[in-house]
């Protein structure tokens, strides 16, 4: 059990680490033409780290599921 | 450099010896009031002083105070005001039971004074791709930062000692990355934490002769979150909580609202033998103690002690991380 529990931390921290280089990398850089206003660049910032974060908590609930699934069965 | 290594062993000695001689004292005095609850996982009646907060406001704000006459900075002093308001924060949920909401909004309000005292930088870092700069964003993140590292350290003060020892190895894994990005007046305030809640792990741990309370456990989480706020490594900080951000998510992901603890059914049961099991109960919240006590019952000192070894392996993976905060491979 401890074993799935750890391997879960560490795919947290994972993805973490990809999840801030996609932020750096692609999500930081956005801008637009001058005439849009700043608060519409942020707002698709925020909107794409968003969904970030929900993918992130997507990947977690599936393996959570499997994790609690498969231990309850054994 | 020998200033800074002055003001450590001073300010971690106060931070660990004001704690570890005022806490009997406190026992003693909660007794006498008959301020005590029972401990759930104990066989017969036994019955527990709280909130041992108290203790733990005294350890810091003293320790923290110190430290600002060697360093008059004003994020030490953010440092201050917002571990005092987390605590004034958890001692009305100890006096009197709150609603699910009360805690996170008003841990909200205690982030107020790191913005009004400028005590944060925009950038938000990540290993080895640099950082990234969020102004307008970063606001939303101070006000979010104190209510969930409040509320996830305050969601694992379940089992004798699991809060504070979680608390003093992260604060020790959060204090060493600070050092070697080189952040030394916010790694000597992040001592003053890992010391005090060191000390109050002595009295915390199984047996335990103290509860920290949400007082104690809220303010651990307040302390943690603005020291990482601060001291710039806000990443580093949520990955050396990670076993404690995984328990918030597993609860909140099988309950899918924000509840008081007291309102939900409880993830285990005990054995003849008073061992944790997990429940039957489907509607019952999945929690990091069921989930470790899925597969075969554990007693109470055994799952406290694989929490601080998650605890430690995050810890360790905090410090790796603060190595590739130098790196970058773009």
């Amino acid at each position: 059990m401890t074993m799935k529990i750890y391997s879960f931390v560490f795919v947290m921290w994972i993805l973490i680490l990809i999840g801030g280089g996609l932020v750096v990398v692609f999500v930081g850089p956005i801008s637009f033409s001058e005439d849009v206003e700043p608060i519409i660049t942020s707002g698709v910032k925020v909107l794409l780290a968003l969904f970030l974060i929900f993918i992130w908590v997507f990947i977690l609930a599936k393996l959570k599921n499997w994790i609690f699934k498969t231990e309850v069965k054994s | 450099m020998e200033e800074k290594i002055i003001a450590a062993i001073i300010v971690s000695a106060i931070a660990f010896f004001s704690i570890y001689a005022f806490t009997p004292i406190l026992i003693k005095f909660l007794e006498k009031r008959n301020q005590t609850v029972k401990d759930a996982n104990k066989k017969g009646n036994v019955m527990i002083p709280r909130p041992g907060g108290i203790s733990i406001l005294i350890g810091i704000v003293a320790s923290e105070i110190t430290l600002y006459f060697f360093f008059p900075i004003s994020e030490i002093l953010a440092i201050i005001i917002t571990s005092i308001l987390g605590f004034s924060v958890g001692i009305i949920d100890d006096r009197k039971v709150m609603g699910g909401w009360f805690k996170p909004v008003a841990l909200a309000f205690c982030a107020v004074p790191i913005l009004l005292l400028g005590a944060y930088d925009s950038n938000l870092d990540f290993p080895l791709f640099g950082s990234v700069k969020i102004p307008s964003l970063y606001l939303a993140l101070v006000i979010f930062m104190i209510p969930i590292t409040g509320n996830t350290l305050n969601s694992i003060d379940v089992l004798n000692g699991i809060v504070s020892g979680f608390t003093t190895i992260a604060s020790f894994a959060l204090a060493i990355s600070l050092f070697i990005l080189q952040n030394y007046e916010i790694g000597i305030s992040c001592l003053c934490l890992a010391f005090a809640s060191l000390a109050f792990y002595k009295y915390h741990k199984f047996p335990s002769r103290i509860f920290p309370g949400d007082s104690g456990a809220v303010m651990f989480g307040a302390t943690y979150g603005v020291i990482a706020i601060v001291g710039e490594v806000e990443v580093i900080a949520a990955i050396a909580i990670l076993p404690a951000v995984i328990n918030s998510f597993l609860f909140l992901s099988s309950v899918k609202r924000i509840v008081e603890h007291r309102e939900i059914k409880n993830p285990t049961l005990h054995t003849d033998d008073f061992k944790l099991k997990s429940t039957d109960d489907n509607h019952a919240p999945i929690t990091l103690v069921r989930l470790l006590v899925a597969k075969k019952p554990l007693s109470e000192k055994q799952i406290c002690n694989e929490v601080l070894k998650l605890a430690t392996f995050s810890g360790v993976l905090a410090i790796i991380t603060a190595f590739m905060m130098g790196a970058k491979i773009l």
